[in-house]
C-alpha cells in the first residue's frame, strides 16, 4: 500500500504540473490568438481531463494511507506514530488528518475534489472555468510538491518493525475531532475556488459581474464550512480541555478566524459590486487576502512560528510556505497592476449614511478585526525581533482590543439594514431606529437589575461592562432585525390574506439571500449574548471525599462514589456526583478522566449539563497522590448554550441564501386588485 | 442657533460619557479575592501548557502552583499588583504576562490596532465625503435636461427596489 499511495501521489503531481502548464499555455495561445499545432481549445481539454485525473490519482493516494491505517501497518512511521491496534474505527479516520503529512495530503485530497466538481461544471463558462481550473492545478502542485519531497505521508520505518503503534493523541480523540478538521479544511481549502475565479476574472479581463454570481455559491458554502469548523473546534475545546472556555485566542485558533472575518468582508462587499458595479478592486483584493490569509494559517500551524496548543503539527515545512506565498503575492499584484484599469468603479457612495456606507464601514470593521488579530499573532515575534525579548499576546489583550472593535460591528450589523440605499433621511432615521433604541436602554436596564453590573466590591469589572453592553446591542440589532421581518411580513399579510407567521415564510423564500442573511445576524446575535455570559462565568475546586460537598451557583454537588473502568484503549476513572438544587435532587453527573494505553497521556472528558440559563460543567481534575481522592472543578458557565443554538441559525440562514428566490408568480399568490404588486414582488418594500 | 445648540449639547454628553467609561477603566480591583482572580487571569502558567494561570487545570502542576502562591503570598503581604507582576517577570521573564506591558515598545501592540482603525475610519469617511462632494457637482452641472431625469428615474427604477440583498 506504501508503495501504491507514493506512486499515486507521483503521478498526481505530474498530472497536476500537466494541467498547469497546458492550461496556461491554452490560455495564452487563446489571448494571444496565435496559431499553434495542437488547437488551444484541445489542448484546454486535455488539461481539464489531466485535472480530474489527477483527483483520482490523489484520491487513490488518501485511500492507500486510510487502508493502511485500518490494518494497522506499522512499517509506514505516520501510521505508527499516529495509530494503534485499540484505536476505535472512526479515530482511524482521523489519523488521516491528525498530522502533518496526513493533513496535508487531506489538503490534496480536498483541492482535487473542489477542482474536480468545478471541473464537471465547466460548461457553465468554458474559458472562465479553465483558467479558475488551470489556477487550482498551480495550488495542486505546491501541496503534491510538499507532499511529494518534503512531508511524505508513506515513508517507511527504518529497522524492526513495532508490534503496535503509538496512537492518536488523546485530545484528539473525541468524536467532533472526526468532524471539525474536515470541516475546517473545507473551508480553508474552498476559498482556493474563489481565489482561483477571481484572479482568472481579472485575468481574462472578464465582463461584467457574472464570476461573482457564480462563485458566489462556492463562496457561501465554503464560508459555512469555515463557519461550522470553528464552532466545532470551540466545542471540542470546551468539551475536551476541561478550563471551562472555548476560546483561548491560541495562534491557531485566531489562523482560522482570520480568513473567516475577510470571507465574510467579501460576502458583504460583493454585493456592492453585484448591485451597484463599486468596490471591484476592493473585492478582488478580499478574496486575493482570504485566500493568502489560510495559507498563513496553514503556515502559523506547521512552521512553530508562534507557540500554541495545537503545536502537533510542527514541522519545518515553513520555507515552502514562505515561497508559496511570496509567489502567490506576486502573481497578484503583477496581474492587479496590468489589469486595473479594468476594475473601474461605475458608481460612487452618495451619503456617509447609507446602506453603501454602512457595507463599507462593515467590511472597514471586519478587516480592523482581522488586522488586530494578525497583530497580536504575529506581535511576539516582532518584539523578540526588535527587543530581543519574546512577550506573551494572550486573551486580555484580545478582549482589551477584539472586543470593542466586535462591538461596533455588532451595531453596524442591526443598522446596516435600516439604511436605505443612496442615501437617507433625518425622518426615516427616526422611524427605522426609535424602536432598536428603545429596546437597547430597556435591556442595559433589565440586564442590571438581574446583575450584569459592571461593578464589583468597588471596582470597574471590564468584562462585565462590555457584557452589558454587547447584551444591549445585541437586543436592539435583534429587535431591528426582527422588525424588518414584520414589517415585510405585515404588506404580504395585507395583501395575500395569509396568515403573518405563513407570509414571513413566504418573504423569506420571495428573497432568499436578503432573509437568509437576516437569519444569519440573528444567529450571530445569539452567538454575542453567549459570549456576553463569559463575564460571570463562576467556577469552585475541591478535593472531594465520599459524601463532601460542592456548592456553586444554584447547585451543590454530592460525591456518592467515585469508580474506574477499563478497555483496550484506555484506562478511566470516574466520580459520581448527585447534583441537588436545594433539597431536591435533579439529576447525576460522571467525570471522567481517562489515560491512554498507547501513548500513556491522560485526558479529561467533562461532564456538562446545559440548561438555556447556563452550563453546569464539572472536570475530574485526578485524584490527590496522598490522599487518594479525586478533585473536582465546577464551573457555572453562563447562557452557553446560546452560542450553538446562534451557530445552528447561521448554518440554517446559509442555507436559506443558498435557495433560489421564488417567483411571485410561482408563489400562488392572489394579489388583490389595485394592491402594490411591485411591493410584493420585492418582499413588501 | 438651536442646531448648534444641540450640537454643542451632543457633543459635550459625549465627552461627560467618554470621561467617565475612562475613569471606570482606570480603576481596579480592590478585595483579596477579586486581586488574586484578577492576577491570575493576567498571568501564564509557564509549565509549557499555553494557557492563563488561573485557567490551568494540570492536577499537580508544579509551575501553575509556585506561580499562585506567589500572588496569594504577595497579596497576603500588602503588595501593589505592579510589584506583584514586577516580581513574577523578574523570575519567570516577560513571557509570564498574559499581554504585552504598556511600556516601552510593547506599547505599540496596544495603540497599533486603535491606530489603524481611527485612519481607516477617518480615510473611510474622508473618501465618502469626496466621491459624495464630486456627485453635488456633477448633479448640479446636469441636473435640468428631460433626458437627465429619464436616465434617473430609470436608474432608480433598476437599483432601488429590493432592499439590497
Amino acid at each position: 500500500m506504501a508503495t501504491l499511495g507514493s506512486f499515486a501521489l507521483l503521478i498526481a503531481l505530474a498530472l497536476a504540473a500537466y494541467n498547469l502548464f497546458a492550461g496556461a499555455m491554452a490560455l495564452r495561445l487563446l489571448a494571444t490568438g496565435q496559431p499553434a499545432r495542437i488547437p488551444p481549445e484541445r489542448l484546454a481539454e486535455t488539461a481539464r481531463r489531466a485535472g480530474i485525473a489527477g483527483f483520482i490519482a490523489v484520491s487513490a493516494a488518501a485511500f492507500a494511507l486510510v487502508y493502511s491505517v485500518f490494518t494497522n501497518d506499522f512499517s509506514i512511521t505516520y501510521i505508527l506514530e499516529h495509530s494503534n491496534r485499540a484505536l476505535p474505527a472512526p479515530y482511524k479516520f482521523a489519523a488521516l488528518w491528525s498530522g502533518q503529512e496526513g493533513s496535508l495530503l487531506l489538503w490534496a485530497w480536498l483541492l482535487g475534489a473542489y477542482g474536480f466538481v468545478l471541473r464537471l461544471m465547466h460548461k457553465t463558462d468554458v474559458k472562465l472555468y479553465a483558467y479558475a481550473g488551470t489556477i487550482l492545478a498551480g495550488i495542486q502542485v505546491f501541496f503534491l510538491a510538499i507532499l511529494n519531497f518534503a512531508a511524505p505521508p508513506f515513508s517507511l520505518m527504518k529497522g524492526a518493525i513495532p508490534a503496535d503503534g503509538l496512537g492518536l493523541n488523546p485530545l484528539l480523540q473525541y468524536p467532533e475531532m472526526v468532524i471539525h478538521p474536515p470541516m475546517l479544511y473545507l473551508g480553508y481549502v474552498g476559498f482556493s475556488v474563489p481565489f482561483a475565479f477571481g484572479l482568472g476574472a481579472l485575468m481574462m479581463r472578464y465582463p461584467g459581474e457574472k464570476w461573482i454570481k457564480i462563485t458566489r455559491g462556492w463562496t457561501m458554502v465554503t464560508w459555512l464550512f469555515l463557519t461550522c469548523g470553528i464552532f466545532l473546534g470551540m466545542h471540542w475545546a470546551y468539551a475536551v480541555l476541561g478550563w471551562g472556555g472555548y476560546w483561548g485566542w491560541d495562534p491557531v485558533e485566531n489562523a482560522s478566524f482570520m480568513p473567516w472575518l475577510t470571507g465574510t468582508a467579501f460576502l458583504h462587499s460583493v454585493m456592492m459590486q453585484e448591485k451597484k458595479g463599486m468596490m471591484k478592486s476592493w473585492n478582488v483584493w478580499l478574496i486575493f487576502s482570504t485566500f493568502m490569509l489560510t495559507l498563513l494559517g496553514t503556515l502559523l500551524t506547521r512552521a512553530g512560528l508562534v507557540s500554541s496548543v495545537h503545536a502537533f503539527a510542527q514541522s519545518s515545512i515553513g520555507m515552502w510556505f514562505y515561497v508559496f506565498m511570496l509567489i502567490v503575492l506576486a502573481v497578484c499584484i503583477f496581474t492587479y497592476v496590468l489589469q486595473r484599469n479594468h476594475l473601474q468603479t461605475e458608481h460612487r457612495i452618495e451619503s456617509l449614511v447609507s446602506r453603501e456606507s454602512s457595507f463599507l464601514f462593515n467590511n472597514l470593521v471586519l478587516l480592523t478585526a482581522c488586522f488586530v488579530i494578525l497583530w497580536g499573532t504575529l506581535f511576539p515575534i516582532i518584539s523578540e525581533y526588535v527587543q530581543g525579548t519574546k512577550v506573551t499576546v494572550g486573551a486580555p489583550f484580545y478582549n482589551a482590543v477584539a472586543v470593542p472593535i466586535g462591538l461596533f460591528l455588532l451595531f453596524l450589523t442591526g443598522v446596516g439594514p435600516l439604511l436605505p440605499w443612496r442615501a437617507t433621511s433625518l425622518r426615516a432615521i427616526k422611524r427605522n431606529f426609535v424602536v432598536p433604541i428603545v429596546a437597547l436602554w430597556a435591556t442595559v436596564i433589565v440586564a442590571y437589575i438581574a446583575g450584569a453590573r459592571p461593578w464589583h466590591d468597588g471596582a470597574f469589572d471590564r468584562g462585565a461592562f462590555y457584557a452589558l453592553v454587547g447584551f444591549a446591542v445585541a437586543v436592539a440589532v435583534f429587535t431591528a432585525i426582527a422588525s424588518e421581518f414584520l414589517r415585510g411580513g405585515a404588506v404580504i399579510a395585507k395583501q395575500t390574506g395569509k396568515n403573518l407567521f405563513a407570509a414571513t415564510i413566504l418573504l423569506t423564500r420571495r428573497n432568499t439571500r436578503r432573509y437568509g442573511g437576516y437569519i444569519i445576524h440573528i444567529g450571530v446575535v445569539l452567538v454575542v449574548i453567549g459570549l456576553c455570559g463569559a463575564a460571570f462565568n463562576r467556577s469552585n475546586e475541591k478535593e472531594m471525599a465520599l459524601n463532601d460537598k460542592l456548592a456553586i451557583g444554584p447547585y451543590t454537588l454530592q460525591e456518592i462514589g467515585a469508580s474506574d473502568d477499563s478497555n483496550a484503549n484506555y484506562d478511566s476513572q470516574f466520580a459520581i456526583l448527585d447534583v441537588y438544587q436545594g433539597d431536591r435532587k435533579v439529576f447525576q453527573i460522571t467525570p471522567e478522566r481517562r489515560v491512554y494505553h498507547a501513548s500513556n497521556q491522560p485526558q479529561t472528558m467533562v461532564s456538562i449539563h446545559s440548561t438555556p440559563e447556563w452550563d453546569l460543567y464539572v472536570v475530574f481534575e485526578g485524584t490527590n497522590p496522598d490522599t487518594g481522592q479525586p478533585i473536582i472543578k465546577a464551573f457555572l458557565n453562563p447562557l452557553v448554550s446560546w452560542l450553538w443554538v446562534g451557530v445552528v441559525l447561521m448554518v440554517l440562514g446559509t442555507f436559506v441564501a443558498l435557495l433560489p428566490s421564488i417567483h411571485p408568480s410561482t408563489a400562488a399568490l392572489k394579489v388583490p386588485t389595485g394592491a402594490p404588486a411591485e411591493a410584493v414582488a420585492h418582499g413588501g418594500r | 442657533m438651536k442646531f448648534r445648540a444641540d450640537f454643542r449639547f451632543w457633543i459635550k454628553s459625549a465627552q461627560a460619557l467618554l470621561l467617565a467609561i475612562a475613569v471606570c477603566f482606570t480603576v481596579g480591583a480592590t478585595d483579596a479575592g477579586s486581586r488574586y482572580n484578577n492576577l491570575s487571569h493576567r498571568t501564564m502558567c509557564t509549565c509549557g501548557c499555553a494557557e492563563i494561570l488561573g485557567e490551568c487545570n494540570h492536577v499537580g502542576c508544579s509551575a501553575s502552583t509556585e506561580e499562585l502562591a506567589m500572588i496569594r503570598d504577595g497579596i497576603a503581604s500588602g503588595e501593589s499588583d505592579k510589584a506583584i507582576l514586577d516580581s513574577m517577570v523578574a523570575r519567570y521573564g516577560a513571557t509570564v504576562l498574559a499581554a504585552p506591558p504598556k511600556q516601552g515598545f510593547d506599547l505599540v501592540a496596544w495603540i497599533a490596532p486603535f491606530a489603524v482603525f481611527l485612519a481607516a475610519l477617518l480615510g473611510t469617511i474622508l473618501l465618502v465625503r469626496q466621491w459624495s462632494d464630486k456627485r453635488a457637482l456633477a448633479t448640479q452641472a446636469v441636473a435640468n435636461t428631460p433626458e437627465m431625469d429619464a436616465l434617473k428615474e430609470k436608474i432608480r427604477r433598476e437599483t432601488g427596489g429590493d432592499g439590497g440583498f
